[in-house]
């Protein structure tokens, strides 16, 4: 029997697998068709502190071996998700959530934090200051290390959840806006956010997304996502949860030798909505292949 | 919904550029005329959403047109073909609190979704009527279809080349007394169908989808009862609550 249970900040995952943000809603959806328990956890929807519409449609545009999306954080506001989302969940995911918070200001990630401190099946924070889809703030945050570390100082002073900073890959130097988040306390981070990008169509001549641009994500940013987490392994000693374009064990495997103690599959899931269970049952049988009995030995073993 | 695994038992043009593909599964999981299927096509990230024309219990039938890649691959596809489709998409068409007689308006491919509508409320002794308008003869689909099931069919074509000359709106000035409209089109041709109309109804939409099964955020869409997703609490929605 091979090991597959990792840990992130102090809590142990059953096996480094969880969701990404923003393709797994709060788990209804999915809880339809398998017991998400399986999965080592998930991250919900980004959460602001109002209800949010998001962007005009067309808000999904493909590319080649990708996907951009520009839904702009559609969603209920924390209060809703405290009273509606969040009791919904946790009658059929009884493990610890990742709360994806997103905000327009330093002001916005504390009040967000605040209100959902008390929440019991929250494990930690994951706080997006990444989201290329949104238009001050968002993005802002994450581009620029003083006002990353800023965030960071002021959501840890008040967060009773261990804070895992959702890092931009839309940076010259990726390490520099790592570094500066450790520094400034954070408990983690977790890599890579969408990669900004844009598609025309040749027969109206016009952007294909409402929004002009939207976010890269799926297959075709693997690459780069576990290029960035290779980087910033070295460049910090807090955990990283590796993502961006996984969609097998053998990726998740490959993630974690760049330095990811716990990894994210998004796209994948609007794909193949069973995606994460067949990877995280396949597993096992791909660590045996490369000889690996404990996964948490792996983190960072490409090094 | 769920995920089935189906065989391709017949794929052939019906017109140009426009397919019917007959699908085969052990269940064929679609419960309520309107309700769509999502295909996953190798090579492709987005699964490519179609509204199914026909139905029983292990097999279903898409009408489709051949716009893009993707639809492109699907007109070459031969029979036995095995496909990954998620099944049982959307809400569908309510049928239960409608009139006797409602009037059925499908534009270009919008007619597709409408034929187990109107083959249903056919069968459960209601006498829908139906207009479909397209922009020439030579686009026309399913009509036989829908001749068989209702013995009130026009047929509009923008160039006149068959039917009556003009739009679905102008084959509903024929019509006094509509009292319910069950609708699929492009938004445009929704909009003024329903600015004519005057009258309660349901009407069908599309989006760019980036899941088809509600988990994304990807199709939502503004309306009088909040946002709600195309893909989960639609396509079909009540014109009480469609904002224009
Ligand atoms: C609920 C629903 C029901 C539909 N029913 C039918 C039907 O019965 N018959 C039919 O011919 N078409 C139908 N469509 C449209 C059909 O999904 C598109 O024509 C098809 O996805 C085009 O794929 P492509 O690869 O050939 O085109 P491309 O333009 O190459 O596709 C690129 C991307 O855009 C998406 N896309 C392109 N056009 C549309 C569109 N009109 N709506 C939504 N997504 C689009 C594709 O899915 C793909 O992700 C329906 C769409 C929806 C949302
Ligand atoms: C439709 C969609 C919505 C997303 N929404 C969020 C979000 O709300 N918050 C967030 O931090 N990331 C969001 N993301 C980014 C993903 O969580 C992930 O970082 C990115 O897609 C790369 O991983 P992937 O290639 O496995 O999808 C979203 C991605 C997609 C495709
Ligand atoms: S397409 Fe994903 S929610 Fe509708």
């Amino acid at each position: 029997m091979v090991k597959t249970a990792v840990e992130l900040c102090g809590i142990t995952l059953d096996n480094p697998v969880m969701a990404a943000s923003g393709t797994f809603g709060y788990g209804a959806e999915f809880a339809e068709l398998y017991d998400i328990n399986i999965l080592g956890s998930f991250s919900f929807k980004g959460t602001t502190a109002q209800e949010r519409f998001g962007n005009p449609t067309p808000r999904i545009a493909e590319t080649s071996s990708g996907m951009l999306n520009a839904v702009g954080l559609q969603n209920p506001g924390v209060k809703k998700v405290l009273s509606h989302e969040l009791p919904e969940m946790k009658k059929f995911f009884k493990k610890k959530v990742m709360a994806n918070i997103s905000g327009f200001s330093v002001e916005e990630y504390i009040e967000i934090c605040e209100a959902l401190n008390d929440e019991e099946a929250i494990g930690w924070y994951e706080i997006n200051i990444s989201c290329p889809n949104v238009h001050g703030g968002g993005m802002a945050f994450g581009t620029d290390e003083t006002l990353a570390a800023l965030v960071t100082r002021e959501v840890k002073k008040v967060a009773k959840k261990p804070i895992i900073i959702k890092l931009s890959p839309n940076v010259t130097d990726i390490k520099k806006i790592a570094a500066a988040c450790e520094q400034a306390g954070a408990d983690g981070l977790s890599l890579i956010n969408t990669l900004m990008g844009m598609r025309i169509d040749l027969k109206t001549r016009k952007p294909l997304l409402a929004n002009r641009t939207g976010g890269l994500s799926g297959k075709a940013i693997f690459p780069v996502a576990l290029r960035m987490v290779y980087d910033v392994y070295e460049a910090v000693s807090i955990p990283i949860v590796g993502l961006g374009g996984i969609s097998s064990a053998e990726d998740v495997i490959e993630m974690m030798l760049a330095g990811a103690c716990a990894v994210q599959i998004g796209t994948a899931n609007l794909t193949d909505p069973y995606i994460c269970r067949d990877i995280i049952n396949s597993l096992p049988e791909i660590m045996e292949k490369y000889g690996i009995s404990d996964i948490k030995e792996i983190i960072g073993g490409a090094h | 919904m769920e995920q089935r695994f189906f065989s391709v038992t017949e794929n052939r043009q019906i017109a140009p550029l426009r397919f019917i593909m007959k699908l085969f599964a052990e269940e064929a999981g679609i419960t309520t005329p309107g309700q769509f299927i999502n295909i996953k096509l190798e090579g492709f990230t987005l699964r490519r959403p179609f509204s199914v024309c026909e139905f029983d219990e292990n097999s279903l039938t898409v009408a489709y047109k051949v716009v893009g890649e993707g639809t492109e691959i699907m007109s070459r596809m031969g029979i036995g073909k095995k496909l990954d489709v998620l099944t049982g998409l959307g809400n569908g068409f309510d049928t239960e609190n409608c009139p006797d007689n409602p009037l059925i308006i499908g534009g270009g491919m919008g007619v597709a979704p409408l034929l187990p509508l109107c083959k249903e409320l056919s069968l459960s002794g209601k006498a829908p009527k139906v207009i479909l308008g397209f922009h020439s003869a030579e686009e026309i689909i399913l009509l036989e279809e829908y001749s068989s099931y209702c013995n009130d069919v026009t047929v509009t074509t923008s160039d006149g080349t068959a039917g009556m000359k003009g739009r679905v709106t102008d084959a509903m000035d024929e019509l006094h007394n509509c009292s319910y409209i069950f609708c699929c089109g492009s938004e445009g041709m929704m909009k003024s169908v329903f600015e004519k109309a005057k009258c309660p109804g349901q009407y069908s939409f599309e989006e760019r989808m980036g899941c088809g099964f509600g988990s994304c955020m990807g199709c939502s869409r503004k309306t009088k009862n909040g946002y709600k997703r195309v893909c989960k609490e639609g396509p079909v929605f009540d014109s009480e609550e469609i904002i224009w």
